[in-house]
């Protein structure tokens, strides 16, 4: 004998009204047979038969309402019976307080390593910032066979941005690809292909494109390895320039810094210079979980000088000092670090000693770089090409905000774009982009000068 | 089943061995079972959030599953429990996700739209619509770099056909030639619309035609002429030719997911269905039929599954929910 159940017919129903029986007392039923209607808050609901057997009794009448879920409702015997769920089976009672110790904020990783040595007598040779990220994958691509490259034309064409130049013909079609004009269809293949083992790199001929792919970036590749309760990766890197290039207007301007950052699961990259560009990008491909990797159109022909050393791994989540400085710190990524060089070197004229700090990563942030930085200066800039809400800025300026509020002297100030869509005109796009001039202001604002 | 609203131009069933049809009566039986089971434990608030059932499209993954070798990969969206049992999950460990609980196979993380089994070359258990037509396909890039031999069955539904990334995904399957065989799941209605008011050419297996990519349609209630038609695609895959497109005319019995009433449909509709084209009663009448067994054999095995998906129901109450400390493992490896 086994008692038939108010059924929850919703997520959120707790009551709900019983309609009409279409049984009665010593009916056979049979697994699947409508057995009765339940009218909720929404609509009316058939309820089937799990069990098979013979109704003995109907404990709740029809027209019965306000009948709680999980009521007996009828008697059921049959050989069925005494294999169902009891009534008292009830979800596991939550889990009690103490077990529930408060979790840490972020989800633990390991602790970022500092940039390698450098053997003595070390060379720098010069090379651009397009030409690193083309060897930092070439060498990748020759280490591991399941390293591949594919995006819109990236093999014959050589790159849009000719960052991909040569590795055609290195490498063969199979493993450099040439895709059509499909993101969201390429995004999801590429994330397919990770599942099932490949290391792609994804290159979005601007990032701006990605935005048709941003589903299957988040939805696929940042969760799926959480819900899946570590069983599915997803090692793929999605690259691209990424940020306002020249007079291209809104909708092929803009930054996604804070956009990907915002979300659990992704590693996102943003270098200045050529070695580090190289040294995540390399590190970011051998990494095994999917890597934003934000690249910047208007450097991708500067030279830097990089170290000539065979393998050169740069970590990921560690922040660098790119300058040492006393009275300020000011943070930037990708092309506002130089901007941010440039304006420590017009204050160091008047006598204002600025710290420039290098994020590299945003997602791990190392907070802890920053803070120590604050921690010596007393005083934070923030920099980001992109707009100021919600921004990069912003939660740095809450974390120094929560662990290093004693050590401010003066409020934390952002420099960001400002707040409306970038415009084609010349000197209205200036307006829009923070440049060196604004960085000076916002440094001098700190100061009190 | 020459008439009714699946349609198929008669069946092509060539006929299958008495083993081979217990075989589909057992692994249909089990996903019916165990989805009746599931919808009584939603009920008794032990199943949480959304789950859609998967009763009446049995034939399908179970046909499907019949044509694939060893290796072969399967991915489909959020109506996928069927799947997981058709390649050969344990209903504990599906069960025990529904439930949310430690045992389940996402550690009770994903819940009913999102189980992966790489041992059973199952990999999801998808949530948004379409997307893993994309992934799936990229899986058959993977087959196809490594040059393995394997096939990624890519399963999704009539409502997904229409999402642009499927035909995105269609390009570039035909042009690389990927092994992926696209078996549209048609059960004629995505969520309450129907698809004569949803789409503009409703012949499904059509929908390659610009891409190359040939389709056809298939009885998708008759489990061996699904499995004939799978033989054949996965075949044409296999061998290098590019993917091909399965239409499986099927039909869900129950509404959308739990809290869907089904109104969008007549009872004479659903019940003409039951009656006439029941996937697991076709079965049953060609072994009884074949005087291949008796009414007593087939009782037995229904007494088998059930006890099967009984003891599955105990697991997933039994089973722990997950520890805290999962909370924050498996964002990063």
């Amino acid at each position: 004998m086994t008692q038939i159940l108010m059924p929850a017919l919703s997520p959120t129903m707790e009551e709900g009204n019983l309609a009409k029986w279409l049984i009665k007392p010593g009916d056979k039923i049979e697994p699947g047979q409508v057995i009765a209607e339940i009218e909720t808050d929404k609509a009316t609901m058939e309820v089937e038969a799990v069990d098979e057997g013979v109704i003995s009794e109907i404990l709740v009448p029809a027209g019965s309402q306000g009948v709680k879920v999980n009521t007996p409702i009828a008697v059921l015997d049959g050989e069925d019976a005494a294999a169902a769920p009891k009534q008292e089976a009830k979800p596991a009672p939550a889990q009690s307080a103490e077990a529930a110790s408060p979790a840490p904020a972020r989800a633990p990783q390991a602790a970022p390593q500092p940039d390698p040595e450098l053997p003595a007598g070390t060379q720098l040779v010069k090379i651009s910032l397009r030409d690193a990220l083309r060897d930092a994958m070439a060498e990748e691509m020759r280490r591991d066979p399941n390293v591949f490259l594919m995006g819109e034309e990236v093999a014959q064409y050589q790159g849009a941005y000719k960052v991909s130049r040569g590795l055609l013909d290195e490498f063969g079609p199979m493993r450099v690809v040439d895709t059509p004009i499909t993101e969201h269809g390429f995004a999801g293949l590429g994330v397919g292909a990770a599942m099932a083992g490949l290391k792609p790199i994804v290159e979005f001929m601007t990032w701006n494109f990605a935005m048709q792919a941003i589903d299957q970036i988040i939805n696929s590749a940042a969760k799926t390895l959480y819900m899946s309760g570590g069983q599915i990766k997803s090692s793929v890197v999605f690259r691209g320039p990424n940020g306002a290039a020249s007079r291209v207007a809104a909708q092929h301007s803009q930054d996604y810094s804070s956009w990907y950052s915002h979300v659990p699961g992704l590693i996102v990259i943003a270098p200045y210079d050529a070695a580090d560009a190289k040294g995540l990008l390399k590190s970011a491909i051998r990494n095994p979980n999917p890597v934003i990797f934000l690249e910047h159109e208007m450097l991708y022909g500067n030279e830097f000088e990089i170290p000539d050393v065979e393998e050169w791994l740069v970590p990921i989540g560690k922040a660098k000092v790119k300058r040492a400085g006393s009275d300020v710190t000011v943070t930037a990524h990708s092309r506002m670090v130089g901007f941010a060089l440039k304006a420590a070197e017009h204050l160091a004229e008047e006598g204002i000693d600025v710290e420039v700090v290098d994020l590299r990563t945003l997602r791990p942030l190392d907070t802890a770089t920053i803070i120590e930085s604050v921690k010596k200066t007393n005083r934070l800039v923030t920099v980001e090409e992109g707009w100021g809400q919600s921004g990069v800025g912003a939660e740095i300026c809450a974390r120094v905000a929560s662990d290093a509020f004693d050590w401010l002297d003066a409020p934390p100030t952002r420099v960001h774009q400002v707040d409306a869509p970038l415009a084609y005109a010349a000197n209205l796009e200036a307006l829009a982009l923070p440049g060196v001039d604004d960085i000076i202001e916002a440094v001098k604002a700190v100061m009190g000068r | 089943m020459a008439d009714g609203a699946n349609g198929a131009n008669g069946s092509l069933a060539t006929s299958a061995s008495k083993d081979e049809l217990l075989s589909y009566y057992r692994d249909m039986l089990l996903i019916r079972r165990f989805e009746e089971r599931a919808g009584q434990l939603y009920g008794m608030g032990l199943i949480g959030g959304f789950c859609h059932l998967y009763i009446g499209q049995e034939a399908v993954v179970v046909g499907m599953q019949a044509a694939l070798k060893d290796g072969d990969q399967v991915i489909t969206a959020y109506r996928d429990h069927g799947h997981m049992l058709a390649t050969g999950m344990s209903a504990n460990g599906v069960m025990a996700e529904l439930t949310g609980r430690r045992d389940g196979y996402s550690k009770g993380k994903g819940g009913s739209m999102h189980m992966f089994s790489v041992e059973k070359g199952f990999y999801g258990g998808h949530g948004i619509v379409g997307a893993q037509v994309s992934l799936g396909t990229g899986i058959g890039f993977a087959n196809k770099y490594r040059n393995d031999g394997k096939v990624c069955l890519t399963y999704f539904g009539d409502g997904a056909a229409n999402q642009g990334q499927v035909y995105e995904s269609f390009n570039m399957a035909a042009v690389w030639k990927l092994p992926v065989v696209f078996v549209i799941e048609n059960n004629q209605y995505a969520m309450g619309t129907s698809i004569q008011r949803s789409t503009s050419e409703t012949h499904l297996h059509r929908r390659g035609i610009s891409f190359n990519i040939p389709g056809e349609e298939v009885d998708g209630m008759d489990v061996v002429a699904v499995r004939e038609a799978g033989k054949r695609a996965v075949e044409h895959a296999r061998s290098g030719k590019g993917p091909m497109i399965l239409e499986m005319k099927t039909y869900r019995y129950r509404g959308h997911s739990m809290s869907d009433p089904a109104k969008y449909r007549t009872k004479e509709e659903v019940d003409e269905q039951k009656a006439k084209h029941d996937p697991i009663e076709h079965v049953k009448k060609q072994l009884l039929d074949g005087g291949h067994v008796g009414e007593d054999e087939l009782k037995q095995i229904d007494r088998e599954i059930r006890d099967i998906v009984v003891a599955s129901a105990e697991f997933a109450q039994q089973s722990p929910e997950p520890d805290p400390s999962e909370l924050l493992t498996d964002v990063y490896l």
